[in-house]
């Protein structure tokens, strides 16, 4: 079939989303930037690929009969199997490096850690994608990260190895990992033992395991045409793309938010380092647009640096800031100050609650700014970017739009992260 | 002729040759040397007492280009100057500091005159006293009042005048030793006017579609003699001669404008730009409009130095004075708001513009403040789109080519886009 | 005779300051029929002739350090001072609609602009953008400078519907030179003993004679000197600064404060130049317009808007208040991205260094929220005069 594909190289995360001819969207993936652009990009695709493969195996079984439940348990699996395979690939790599003259003398020490490092992920992955299992991260760099800094600070200890050692190996291989995109013979091989799987852990389901699996390999017989590619992202010195299929991430935010909300106006995006106030026509075309590129004022960033100052979770801050009872008037915007005016605050009295909500609306009242220089705020006004899953933030928002521009439809969606590509999705229908 | 004839007769190279020949006058100790500004630059009027023309402006220019502004405004810094104030001033300071060198290797005299023509710019008034503090020297003021309501009332013009005859004249009579001869100043206004009806004509070319030159970045060379110190020579009339010829010859082959890299393959959108370009990193700005297929088709900067088009003004040598008063007081700076919409406004429907694109400098008040609303009033006027980009003069730590580029395409790509829905943007043949 | 005390006084100007609807100026112009309001911005205008055309001279400096600036944002770049986007965002939220004219000095680009940019949004609004003389000859710039007192005089008679006549501008000339001389004599009265006069006292007060009818701000003046004689304060030990670069956009009044607190009396300062612009009394007698011209070219203070022509005169002003006032040092507190006081400042600084009179420099935004910073700065800054004063 023909699909239509949008790439969003951000920088923190790449994204991918992919629609069938009729502009109605089939699949998105997600992955982590990386210094490779294009192996980001194809793996951001091949994520999007896979995630539409799931909505064709879900329009194929129905929902009715468990068929939900075999497809989540499916899912959970497959992911389990992709992080198998690479764990494997890792070990493989890690241990090739083994051979390189400066571990030559710890190396058969090395050897045995890295055996036992990754015998114990490998014990712990079922655990990691059990059935609402909590992850900080859905990567696997992250992940498998984390996981083997853990366990090889206490191997190293108790096996008396360097510990920088394991580390340095481990630098070294996971970067030869993420610049590999696994073949898509292999990711179907893992989508089928995903579902056996699935089918031998999942109970009262009404569809029958051949059923499941006819369906399945159909839906991955069927090919997805690529039929258009856009690629969009800002700082890119280069895109992977040829320059006919670049657009620029303005014009795919606007377009993106103008297909999830059709009677958008106004776009706010706050993203990890810069803000966007964006107004778009009736057919999702930029009229206008400004941004703050220079300064991390008001940007996710801020957030961030934050949530370290007052040692508590990024998703914590907006659930703390709804507890305050007023809003401590923050006048330093700039990220640089804002911890030392923190800390005054705190040390005068005032409650983190209540300094929080402060923060908050200053960091809206610079949202505020941008959208004033853009044109202001129109009906229907959608706000998209990491910042809009801030309770705090967006009730600030949504006060300071009342107070100043009336009445207005707010928008957000859970998928806002994805808006960039699905515009750029958007952008290669209208190409062909 | 043939095109190898138009590259080799290159006015650039010829521009090129007369700044190169100012520095040499400039610093060979064999002439009086006055500083002054470009707008309200009275080239005409130095040339009567034979006084060499120097412009700080410039200068800061020549260093930008050559990568050496950074330094110098880090130096001024250093000294005590705020990173908020105006660039050209601290590259200016800052190049004073690090031995006062020239474009030519050889180092500045210290002038015998500053020249202060307060027009357009109150930052003006600050680096010429700035300067006096070194230098020491005679420093004259020439109070240009700003032309609040469009339109100069005679009172502002008998001012000017009056200047001119009791402080200007007098005080560069005293520095050159050389008395005021009137007739010797019509003589060089009447060259002055040839030379500008041929700078004239040499901007409308660019109502052509497909424009043969380049309003800004081009239009950066072609405004150098009209603006520095051969307004008023027999050389200007020369370049601007040779540059119609080579315009002509553009105009004949049908060519797109001229980028440093060479003709523009094919013209695919049109600008009028407000605001003064960055220097600092001007080929890579310019190549950003000229890859993408913009040519620029008219710019305020072009008229910074002095306004000729928009109200037909020509150095009149029956009213040496006062014309000089005149070209004083109509700089485009020292226009008032209202006049600079309707100057953009009007460039953009003469020219066929796609749109306006504003450059905001950082550091440039006169410019900048108000130019969001300029954007906004122009937008609605033509109903074209406009956009904004942000850079400096000439400190290249307030230019980042990502950001300016990501602007620049989204802007580019939505005029594509408007085109397509069959929108009011304009196409080039 | 007033018998209010201190805090009652300053009780009534604090709420003049905090009141950005001008509630004071709008029952004036409500009070009789036919009464227009003139704004005018930093940093000097001849109130006189508003005041003959029997108008309210309105000091407009900006929102304040308590204004959140929404819609004044799209009007200018994050690199300009706020005083210009906190005054469209007045004028905007109609804190402004009862104002007929607005008048801009010749202090700077951001300033002038701004005049262009009243002269789009307000179409049917008097605005006249009054350009100083930079030359200051009674028969060059005195000439232009005449004919644009003219001009201004001419235009308030269009807007009126009335006449101005001499007698009324040689009377408007006496009572502001009344005005006047009752400022001075509250800054030489905070400079003797600045312990009876806290600058944030004065500074209201100052304040209050933007928005307040002439007349009524000198008795309130000299109702405040007689009660801050009559309180009794305590002597503090601080060192005596003065303060320059705040002629335009306002610090926060906590700023002030702050630097009292922190232990440096402001003995001078250039907050609101407008009542102190004239050295002297202007000339009461004669043609009123060619005294007003006269005044200002020979009898103007200081500042970094206005050029001066002689190098050795130069920082004459700042250095004559620093000796008559006492001061132990300068404070150079410069708004963020200001031309005029920024780049004027090394010049100060070098002539202050030449005569080792100690000094600092800071920067503000009328909305600065860190006094933290400026304590510690100006605490510092006084305990080093203290502990290694000049004999």
């Amino acid at each position: 079939m023909r699909t239509f594909i949008g790439i969003d190289l951000g920088s923190t995360t790449t994204k991918a989303v992919l629609m069938d001819e009729n502009r109605v969207v089939l699949g998105r993936g997600i992955t982590n930037s990386r210094s490779n652009y294009d192996v980001a990009a194809r793996v951001s695709k091949q994520e999007a690929k896979i995630s539409a493969r799931f909505t064709l195996f879900n329009q194929a079984l129905g929902t009715k009969g468990g068929a939900d439940r075999l497809l989540a348990d499916l899912e959970r699996n497959f992911r389990l199997e992709q992080f198998l395979s690479e764990l494997t690939l890792l070990e493989k790599t890690c241990e090739a490096y083994l051979d390189q003259p400066r571990f030559k003398e710890g190396k058969a020490a090395l050897k045995e850690a890295l055996v036992a490092i990754f015998k114990k992920i490998e014990g712990e992955a079922p655990q990691i994608y059990a059935p609402d299992a909590d992850r900080k991260s859905d990567f696997f760099r992250d992940i498998a990260g984390s996981r083997f800094m853990n366990i090889a600070e206490a191997v190293s200890k108790e096996a008396g190895t360097s510990f920088e050692a394991l580390l340095n190996i481990y630098d070294k291989s996971i970067l030869d990992i993420e610049s590999q995109v696994s073949p898509d013979e292999i990711v179907s091989r893992q989508l089928l033992n995903g579902l056996s799987r699935a089918l031998r852990e999942v109970s009262g389901v009404e569809v029958s395991e051949a059923d499941a699996q006819t369906a399945l390999k159909k839906v991955l017989d069927t090919e997805l045409e690529e039929t258009y590619v856009v690629g969009t992202g800002y700082g890119r010195v280069r895109l992977p793309f040829p320059k006919e299929h670049i657009r620029s991430e303005i014009l795919c935010h606007g377009m993106g938010a103008h297909m999830m909300f059709p009677g958008t106006r106004t776009v706010l995006d706050i993203g990890g380092q810069d803000t966007k106030g964006i107004q778009i026509d009736e057919n999702g075309i930029v009229a206008n647009f400004q941004m703050n590129d220079r300064c991390a004022a008001g940007c996710g960033r801020y957030l961030g640096y934050i949530a370290d100052e007052m040692k508590i979770g990024l998703h914590e801050l907006g659930p703390i800031a709804m507890k305050a009872t007023k809003a401590t008037r923050i006048n330093s915007t700039c990220t640089v100050f804002a911890g030392a005016e923190l800390r005054d605050r705190l040390a005068l009295g005032e409650k983190q609650a209540d300094i929080l909500a402060g923060l908050h609306r200053s960091i809206m009242l610079r949202a505020m700014s941008i959208l004033s220089r853009s044109g202001g705020v129109s009906d229907q006004f959608t706000f998209t970017g990491g910042v809009a899953k801030n309770e705090s933030a967006v009730n600030e928002l949504r006060k300071l739009i009342k107070d100043n521009y009336g009445d207005v439809t707010i928008n957000i969606s859970d998928e806002s992260i994805y808006t960039g590509a699905l515009g750029g999705a958007s952008f290669a229908h209208r190409a062909v | 002729m043939s095109k190898q004839d138009v590259i080799k007769s290159n006015s650039q190279i010829v521009q090129k040759e007369m700044i190169t020949r100012n520095y040499d006058k400039i610093t060979s100790g064999k002439v009086k040397v006055s500083s002054t500004f470009v707008p309200g630059n009275l080239n005409e009027l130095l040339m009567c007492f034979d006084i060499a023309n120097n412009l700080p402006e410039i200068n800061a220019i020549q260093n930008a280009m050559r990568k050496k502004s950074g330094d110098m405004i880090m130096e001024a810094e250093r000294g005590g100057h705020s990173e908020d104030v105006c660039t050209y001033v601290k590259a200016d300071i800052g190049m004073m500091a690090k031995g006062n060198i020239a474009p030519n290797g050889k180092p500045f005299p210290d002038p015998d005159v500053l020249l202060l023509s307060y027009t357009g710019c109150f930052t003006f008034m600050k680096w010429f006293e700035l300067l006096r503090e070194q230098y020491k020297c005679p420093t004259v003021m020439l109070h240009v009042p700003y032309d609040a309501n469009a339109g100069p009332t005679k009172n502002m013009r008998d001012y000017v005048v009056k200047q001119l005859k009791e402080e200007v004249i007098p005080t560069l009579e005293k520095i050159s030793g050389i008395k005021f001869d009137i007739d010797r100043l019509r003589e060089y206004l009447r060259k002055s006017a040839k030379a500008e009806d041929d700078l004239v004509w040499m901007l409308e070319q660019s109502k052509r579609k497909p424009s043969p030159i380049d309003c800004y970045f081009g239009g950066i060379y072609y405004m150098g003699p009209i603006f520095t110190a051969f307004r008023g020579t027999d050389e200007a009339i020369e370049y601007y001669k040779l540059l119609r010829v080579e315009i002509e010859e553009r105009i004949k082959l049908g060519l797109c404008a001229q980028s440093l890299d060479g003709d523009m393959p094919e013209e695919k959108y049109r600008l009028v730009v407000e605001g003064p370009p960055n220097w600092t990193n001007f080929r890579e700005f310019w190549q950003m409009f000229s890859e993408a297929g913009a040519v620029v088709v008219a710019s305020s900067y072009t008229k910074v130095g002095g306004v000729y088009d928009y109200d037909g003004f020509r150095h009149d040598a029956d009213h040496p004075l006062e014309t000089l008063a005149d070209y004083c007081l109509g700089v485009y700076s020292n226009r008032n708001l209202p006049t600079r919409v309707d100057m953009l406004a009007k460039n953009i429907v003469d020219y066929e513009a796609d749109g306006l694109l504003i450059n905001s400098i950082k550091s440039c008040n006169s410019f900048s403040a108000g130019q969001l609303v300029i954007m906004r009033e122009v937008e609605k006027l033509t109903g074209k789109p406009g956009a904004f980009i942000e850079t400096d003069l000439v400190d290249p730590r307030y230019f980042s080519a990502a950001n300016v580029k990501n602007r620049l395409e989204s802007y580019f790509q939505m005029i594509d886009q408007k085109r397509r829905a069959g929108g009011s943007a304009t196409l080039a043949v | 005779m007033s018998t209010k005390s201190v805090k009652e006084l300053v009780t009534y100007c604090q709420e003049i300051f905090d009141d950005l609807n001008f509630s004071e100026a709008r029952r004036w112009k409500a009070a009789k029929a036919g009464r227009k309001v003139i704004g005018f911005m930093p940093v000097y205008v001849p109130r006189e002739i508003i005041h003959a055309a029997g108008m309210l001279p309105l000091g407009i400096l900006g929102g304040g350090a308590d204004m959140e600036v929404i819609h004044g944002d799209a009007y200018y770049q994050s690199y300009i001072c706020r005083i210009p986007r906190s005054t469209i965002e007045m004028a905007l939220s109609g804190k402004l609609d009862f104002v007929d004219g607005m008048m801009f000095p010749s202090i700077c680009d951001v300033i002038r602009n701004l005049s262009g940019i009243w002269q789009l949004l307000f179409k049917d609004k008097y605005v006249r953008y009054f350009d100083a003389p930079q030359n200051f000859k009674d028969n060059i710039g005195g000439v232009f400078y005449a004919n644009e007192l003219r001009e201004l005089r001419e235009g308030l008679e269009k807007l009126g519907g009335r006449k101005i006549s001499d007698a009324d501008m040689r009377n408007s000339i006496s009572v502001f030179n009344e005005n006047r001389s009752w400022v001075n004599k509250v800054y030489d009265y905070r400079a003797a003993s600045p312990w009876k006069a806290p600058s944030a006292e004065v500074y209201l007060l100052m304040r209050a004679g933007m928005v307040l009818p002439v007349e009524e701000h000198t008795q309130l003046i000299k109702d405040y000197l007689a009660a801050a004689e009559a309180e009794n304060r305590p002597v503090r030990d601080n060192c005596r600064v003065a303060l320059t670069g705040a002629f335009c956009e306002q610090p926060p009044l906590n700023l002030i404060k702050s630097l009292e607190m922190a232990g440096c009396y402001i003995v001078d300062d250039d907050f609101m130049l407008v009542n102190r612009w004239i050295k002297g009394d202007v000339e009461t007698s004669g043609d009123p317009i060619e005294n007003l011209s006269k005044a200002f070219l020979h009898q103007s203070v200081e500042t970094a808007a206005k050029y001066e022509d002689d190098i050795n005169v130069k920082g004459a002003y700042l250095l004559e208040s620093v000796a008559k006032r006492g001061a132990d040092g300068v404070i150079f507190a410069a708004p963020s991205f200001c031309d005029p006081a920024l780049l004027d400042q090394p010049m100060m600084v070098s002539r202050l260094v030449a005569r080792k009179i100690p000094y600092i420099t800071m920067q503000y935004a009328e909305n600065s929220g860190q006094m933290q910073p400026i304590r510690e700065q100006a605490g510092t800054f006084a305990d080093s005069i203290k502990l290694w004063g000049a004999a």
